[in-house]
């Protein structure tokens, strides 16, 4: 991509030096000092009815504003899932409830002029419980006769086979091929179950959002959230006002990884100040984030995969249980991606069957979490794919090699997609070439008691949600011909608004530094549907490339009229408008300048993206370690990974993504685990408690690229941020495997559990 | 957080010992753990300004007082060429730099936790916690005391020559253990600490004629501890670590015996 | 209680409560570099220099730092900015948010320990957590960084 001057070329992050130097740039360096300070009381007991609360003493504390409690909210059943509307997560939620479902669900608001003095308060309210037996085994959820969601207004807006008086959030069958004459057809058959568990994204920057009254007495919050648009509908429909009435603003927001997906808190300082008219603020505690919030789905996946003697496979069946907990967000959509992108790996199939329930249960509602479904799938059948390999006594790169999907190849598991851009197959040889594959597998015994030892996986993810995500961006020219870039997608310090310059700088023929980027304000950015499943390169990025179009002509014409000619005789390359005919040329500058003055032609432009299609980026990752065997634990030695993501717009950022993404898959694979007590109370409520890595935790890391061209994306480029995480887990596995012979199906993958496995095999 | 109505310097370890004498009262060490408690305190006793914050080293002991940082004793020379480097590499998994310059050694000692990589290798060398009150006691003593209202004023530690080595299992690299182990040979006899078994560290002696067979004294020793199961390990497997620790950890001491 | 010490070398008064922590403290005078990430001490995010030591500010009472020397990285911002330029050309600032608590102990452990091997460094910054870039992109910077400054001190 020689050609590109932005485009591809590793560029600084626009925010980069203000981040780096510490400026306030975040929401509580933002927020106003005289924000009453939010608490909230929560509930001790994973299922329960309120029978009896009392503020009275509590509202006595000095310096507290106001106490809620169920009595005083409005009883519009919202969800607080960020997603496009009618969202397929279930209307589940009030702001607060008589009901409470998990340890941590909030039973009253305390609002004081200081944290001491509602802290005070939340002591002083009096709560009577009538304690109810609760769900924690997600096992045993499905037609269980106790109800988590009995009451009547619960509402599902779309057909996801949900049913609150079955505990079910979604169930659905989807199926291609003859399945029962596939599986007959197979020499081999592997038929397992794999458990995921669910993990905590832990972004640094807890949950924190605060509300203020703007000058039109309209309610607005800044929130550090990547569904800025969502947020204000999710507001509104909680608290029963016009979507007039609600401004939301995106500040750099410190981390998302997808729990700020999901609207978990800002209801409650929208409401405080709705009532109260006064400024508020809650910025969540970590354990708060730890114990309320919207982490992974737990999913356990029973796979059947089954192949021919050469090593063809013939079919896959998968049926995922996946746990939502106390309230459904994102329920009836990550689970889809555990089959539809997992499956989707092995095309060539003849047929495949998978089913889904989705359950809720009395532990914390789960949520987004980067991979978003695809991870658990992914874990299940790439582990699954090894030991098939095993079964048939082959390589399992070889017979990864035999069926993996290639460019052009129908994906049915994959909503019938063509896979138009695909480099998978390439990207396998290369990340065995970095690994050394061919004379490090399966493994080598050290002679010390440790056996090195590597294993591989792929995956893919989408580059959007098709059919459904709307990005739109709008660019105008300014004084001297700088331009204002507009974008409604919510950096979440990825670096999209830098990526989406970028862009616009190539469209426009100008360098990065003469676009400025304006973050998210529902009031003016044009809308975007939010920053996930990964579609901000894609689909925003699109938009932009539309919008540039669209400004570009909108130049070339305006320069034409200033020039006195047809504007079918000029041209645009970035510093002037020029004719074809002739010598005659006008900078941008001169038009930029006239155009502010005695001019009817605003030099703006805005146009939307959506796409029918969501094409897959893919990965290949391999890993090489060491296992103790007197101990059984796995030390990383090095992993490698190389990405087809499309274009690569920003080579360092996209590098970045891989190599975090990496770290946070050797978290969810070796220790990362949200751990309940019997009592339903969640141990992991601390970075204390929840360990995730450090950086001498991590082993060196290499990331390349195999690019391929995508006909559909902005520059030819896919997305990468979420596709970066799936590897780990399995690869990880299929290297314990190949160095002691322990397969280890269930998450995370401790020392104590290999262990336990050698162990065993003795 | 920590919460108190009130904050003292101490001016001498008299009042600091009559402040906290009253049950709501406490004396703060790095604030490492005292944040963690959810509770109001009256007052908090800060005794930083005793000079207890230095390591006096002469022929016969080294005298740690209570509020030397973890930090300081990693750095320590003395301390390290006493201990082979045993005393660092047991800190070095705890949190980070800047939790070590910040957390007490006093604290840390007396708090006897079970996760306590501080208390598992102090424990089997000749050391002694020094009491305001209750004068000095031996570490391993100290270890099993009931909390009581005395000041931890410092550790000693006798220079008796010893081979000392530390090794701590953990399932991420700065988590608490889900073992910790020290070992020290001295002339005739060998004391082993097993910690985070998940309580508190305890020791077994023997002598030196144990090691003669060292898999029976690791099996035997690793038996004779009680374990518990928690969320980073179950009790079978603690056990088992232990006996893989002590094998591993008496190697690092590289005392010459053995078959 | 009263209490007098110096943040970035300018002496600061003030009369504050026993039990204000030294995070609260700091960002209540507008120093905004000082982030909190976590309750229990494990994430750094919070670093600043007392005495020019690495410390927690969560975990220090701030009590204890009267009559001494604080430094955040608002007094920092040359230095900052130097080794920022480093993580920001790996693309490894990201979300920013950890980035003030982990320059500060970088800064730090440039003048603790002169010419580190890659153990040493991940040892030393271990105390800082990042969720963002898995490490890598910032070892890179590091390293660049003190590469630098190896070849700058040489120069002088």
């Amino acid at each position: 991509m020689s050609d590109h001057k932005a485009v591809n070329k590793p560029v600084r992050k626009k925010d980069a030096m203000a981040l780096v130097t510490g400026k306030p740039v975040y929401c509580d360096d933002l927020a106003p000092k005289d924000c009453l300070i939010i608490k909230l009381l929560r509930s001790p007991h994973p299922h329960a009815l309120i029978e009896e609360i009392d503020t009275s003493v509590a509202e006595r504390v000095p310096g507290i504003e106001a106490i809620y409690t169920y009595k005083d909210v409005p009883d519009n059943r919202f969800t607080n899932a960020g997603q496009t509307y009618p969202e397929a997560s279930p209307y589940d939620r009030l702001i607060l409830e008589n009901r409470v479902r998990y340890v941590g669900d909030p039973v009253a608001i305390v609002a004081g002029e200081n944290e001491k003095a509602a802290e005070k308060a939340l002591k002083l309210i009096k709560v009577k419980y009538k304690v109810l037996e609760p769900i924690l085994d997600f096992r045993q959820a499905k037609d269980n006769d106790i109800l988590i969601h009995p009451e009547d207004n619960w509402r599902s807006l779309c057909p996801v086979g949900a049913d609150n008086k079955r505990n079910l959030c979604a169930h659905e069958v989807s199926e291609n091929g003859d399945l029962e004459k596939a599986f007959s057809k197979c020499d081999a058959i592997v038929e397992e179950t794999y458990h995921t568990q669910a993990n905590q994204q832990a972004m640094m920057e807890t949950f924190r959002a605060y509300a203020t009254k703007d000058v039109y007495n309209r309610l607005t919050i800044v929130s550090a959230t990547q569904v800025t648009f969502h947020v204000r509908r999710i507001v509104a429909t909680a608290l029963g006002i016009p979507k007039t009435d609600v401004r939301v603003i995106k500040p750099r927001i410190g981390g998302g990884f997808g729990a700020k997906q999901t609207a978990v808190m800002e209801v409650y300082p929208a409401f405080v100040t709705y009532m109260t008219g006064k400024n508020s603020k809650l910025v969540y505690t970590r354990e708060e984030t730890q114990t309320a919030s919207s982490p992974r789905h737990e999913m356990e996946i029973k796979l059947k995969i089954g192949a021919t003697k050469e090593g063809i496979i013939k079919a896959l069946e998968m049926y995922t249980l996946s746990n939502t907990g106390a309230y459904g967000e994102h329920g009836p959509t990550t689970v889809g991606l555990s089959g539809h992108k997992a499956l989707a790996l092995y095309s060539r199939a003849d047929a495949y069957r998978f089913v889904y329930d989705v359950v809720y249960s009395n532990v914390m509602a789960a949520g987004a979490y980067r991979g978003y479904g695809a991870t658990q799938g992914m874990f299940a059948v790439e582990s699954a794919i090894d030991e098939l390999a095993h079964k048939l006594d082959m390589d399992p790169t070889k017979l990864r090699e035999i069926n993996i999907t290639k460019e052009g190849d129908l994906m049915p598991a994959y909503y019938n997609e063509t896979a138009n851009s695909c480099a998978l197959d390439r990207c396998m040889e290369r990340v065995k070439k970095m690994i050394d594959w061919d004379s490090k597998y399966p493994a080598k015994d050290m002679g010390n008691g440790k056996i090195r030892s590597v294993g591989l996986a792929l995956a893919m993810q989408g580059s959007c949600i098709s059919n459904l995500d709307v990005g739109s961006v709008a660019l105008k020219v300014n004084d001297d011909g700088f331009y204002s870039l507009m974008i409604g997608a919510s950096d979440m310090g990825t670096g999209c608004d830098t990526i989406l310059a970028q862009m616009a700088a190539d469209c426009m023929c100008c360098d990065v530094d003469d676009i400025v980027v304006q973050g998210v304000d529902t009031d003016s950015s044009p809308y975007d549907s939010g920053s996930y499943a990964s579609s901000t390169t894609y689909i925003t990025g699109m938009a932009v490339v539309k919008t540039c179009a669209a400004l570009t002509e909108k130049i070339k014409k305006y320069g034409a009229l200033l020039m006195g000619c047809d504007e079918k005789d000029v041209d645009f390359n970035g510093k002037e408008v020029y004719r074809l005919s002739c010598d005659e040329k006008m900078s941008l500058k001169d038009i930029a300048n006239s155009s502010m003055c005695n001019s009817s032609n605003a030099l703006y432009a805005s146009e939307g993206h959506a796409s029918p299609i969501s094409p897959p980026p893919f990965m290949a990752g391999a890993v090489e370690i060491e296992v103790d065997t007197e101990t059984g634990k796995v030390e990383l030695i090095d992993y490698k990974a190389v990405v087809d993501c499309g274009t690569v717009i920003n080579p360092n950022l996209a590098r970045v993504q891989t190599e975090g993404g990496i770290g946070q898959g050797i978290g969810m694979a070796l220790y990362e685990d949200i751990n309940y007590n019997e009592k339903g109370v969640t141990r992991s409520n601390s970075l204390m408690q929840y360990k995730i890595p450090t950086r001498q935790d991590i082993c060196p890391v290499q990331v390349e690229f195999e690019s391929s061209y995508e006909p559909t994306g902005p520059f030819g480029a896919k997305s990468i941020g979420e596709i970066v995480i799936n590897t780990p887990p399995p690869a990880i596995a299929n290297a314990v495997y190949n160095a002691v012979g322990v397969r280890i199906r269930e998450l995370p993958i401790t020392a104590e559990k290999v262990y336990k496995g050698i162990k065993d095999e003795d | 957080m920590l919460r108190c109505n009130k904050y003292i310097f101490a001016e001498s370890l008299e009042e600091a010992y009559e402040l906290n004498q009253k049950k709501n009262n406490v004396i703060i060490g790095g604030n490492g753990w005292l944040r963690l408690r959810k509770r109001q305190w009256g007052t908090v006793i800060d005794i930083s300004r005793l000079g207890l914050d230095k390591i006096e080293e002469d022929a016969e002991q080294f005298r740690i007082g209570a509020m030397v940082c973890l930090s300081d004793i990693e750095k320590h020379k003395g301390l390290n060429a006493y201990t082979h480097n045993a005393l660092k590499e047991s800190l070095k998994h705890i949190v980070g730099t800047q939790f070590r310059n910040c957390v007490t050694v006093g604290g840390s000692i007396y708090g006897r936790f079970g996760f306590s990589d501080v208390l598992s290798i102090f424990i089997v060398m000749d050391s002694y916690a020094e009491l305001y009150k209750g004068g000095i006691v031996p570490m391993y003593e100290f270890a099993k005391m009931p909390y009581d209202r005395d000041i931890l004023v410092s550790i000693i530690v006798k220079k008796k020559p010893l081979h000392i080595a530390y090794s701590s299992f953990r399932n991420q690299s700065t988590d608490f253990p889900v073992l910790t182990c020290a070992v020290a040979v001295g002339e005739n006899k060998i004391t082993t600490a097993i910690g985070a078994r998940p309580s508190r560290a305890d020791i077994r002696t023997d002598s030196t004629e144990a090691l003669k067979d060292i898999e029976k004294y690791a099996s035997d020793t690793a038996k004779s501890f009680d374990y518990q199961s928690n969320m980073r390990a179950s009790a079978e497997y603690r056990e088992h670590i232990a006996e893989v620790l002590i094998k591993r950890t008496l190697e690092k001491t590289e005392v010459p015996y053995g078959n | 209680m009263e209490i007098k010490l110096w943040i970035n070398d300018k002496l600061i008064t003030d009369n504050v409560e026993p039990d204000m922590p030294m995070l609260e403290f700091l960002r209540e005078k507008g120093f905004y570099s000082v982030k909190r990430g976590c309750e229990t001490s494990n994430c750094g995010l919070c670093t600043v220099w007392l005495e020019g030591k690495p410390v927690l500010s969560c975990t220090v009472p701030l009590m204890r730092a009267d009559g001494k020397h604080i430094t955040t990285l608002e007094g920092l911002q040359k230095e900052a900015a130097e080794f920022g330029a480093f993580l920001a050309d790996e693309g490894a600032d990201q979300c920013g948010f950890c980035n003030p608590g982990f320059i500060m102990n970088v800064l730090a452990m440039e003048r603790d320990i002169d010419d580190p091997t890659d153990e040493e460094i991940k040892e030393y910054l271990s105390g800082n957590l990042c969720r963002c870039t898995g490490y890598t992109g910032q070892f890179r910077a590091v390293k660049k960084y003190l590469a630098h400054k190896r070849g700058v001190n040489k120069n002088e």
